[in-house]
């Protein structure tokens, strides 16, 4: 599949109708949400094949995404029951066989292939972004791919090196991730954020 | 929910010493076809547990997998269309998942398990 089709398809997805700001809520956008996975599979051969969890999935834009570019099997997890509700909307609309679970950050019982994410960026709940990765890295077996604000570049590397006990921690490439005026809080329009595209390698002695 | 997941859930109550794995009480199975992908299935063989799987499919109404198995059945094709069949292609879409150790239910509803905790199971 290529780019232009990929992003083609998410775009058409349904988001959020009611944002919650107290989870972060932000649809990933298609633009950002395609090149992250092409990125995953092509450059590094983690999503075609394998299994791949989505944590944080929101509407399931990047689980989609992944069973789109041709994971064998999905598994998207969020908290909030109403966007699973329209993530397994938008799967039975492109026909994806992909597995749904509502929970908060869950330690899987065995260890997924790649974990795809684009959590909360740690605004509302202090710290949720590295919440994320760490359990990431405990439920990945080969590669973690997750977004993270630039500004927050070296205080993610360290700790994802140090403490959480990654192999490796980097950064990909760094996009833009457009915010619309979503929230009463948001005075512009439209918004642009630095953000990086990582890849963190759990520790390889990992069962 | 397909049991390849449910064969990666497992009930994370504070006190549970072996929340693996989770019972199944089916209320509504759904069976959807999709194509089956060799390759794919051997690599799950060695991960999933078996033993689990085989008593999670007899849950669902599925009652054909050997008890046990080994690695060199997977050479079989009528093995593989089994597995393959109880792996992806039974869907729970209402009913619960058990814990083993406290009995507490996790809802399945519209294929979708809950497995938020209340705040004292935390």
């Amino acid at each position: 599949m290529k780019l232009k089709q990929l992003e083609g398809l998410l775009g058409g997805l349904d988001q959020f109708p009611h944002p919650k700001v107290e989870l972060e809520q932000y649809p990933t956008g298609p633009h950002i949400a395609s090149r992250m996975l092409f990125t995953a599979e092509n450059s590094f051969g983690d999503v075609s094949d394998k299994v791949v969890a989505d944590f944080g999935c929101g509407c399931g834009t990047l689980g989609i995404a992944a069973a789109l570019l041709g994971a064998e099997h999905v598994v998207c997890i969020d908290i909030d029951p109403e966007s699973l509700e329209i993530a397994t909307l938008n799967a039975e609309e492109l026909e994806l066989d992909m597995d749904f679970i509502q929970s908060n950050l869950l330690d899987l019982g065995w260890r997924v292939d790649t974990v795809i994410m684009n959590p909360p960026f740690g605004t509302r709940k202090k710290g949720a972004d590295l919440d994320f990765v760490s359990v990431a890295l405990k439920v990945a077996s080969q590669a973690v791919y997750s977004l993270h604000k630039t500004s927050t570049r070296d205080h993610v590397k360290r700790t994802a090196l140090r403490d959480f006990g990654a192999s490796s921690a980097e950064v990909l490439c760094e996009l833009r991730f457009d915010v619309p005026k979503l929230y009463k809080f948001h005075k512009k329009k439209e918004v642009d954020i630095a953000v990086d595209l990582w890849q963190f390698v759990p520790a390889s002695n990992q069962s | 929910m397909r049991l390849l997941t449910h064969n990666m859930l497992s009930s994370n109550i504070k006190g549970v010493v072996n929340g693996f794995p989770l019972r199944i009480e089916a209320v509504k199975v759904v069976e959807k076809t999709v194509e089956m992908n060799g390759d794919f299935l051997k690599k799950m063989f060695d991960k999933i547990d078996w033993k689990a799987f085989v008593v999670a499919s007899q849950a669902m109404g599925y009652t054909e997998l050997p008890e046990e198995a080994d690695s060199s059945m997977l050479d079989s094709n009528e093995f593989l269309n089994r597995f393959h069949h109880a792996l992806l292609e039974l869907h729970l879409e209402e009913g619960a998942l058990v814990c083993p150790e406290t009995g507490r239910r996790f809802p399945v509803s519209k294929g979708i398990p809950n497995m938020l905790l209340h705040e004292d199971e935390v």
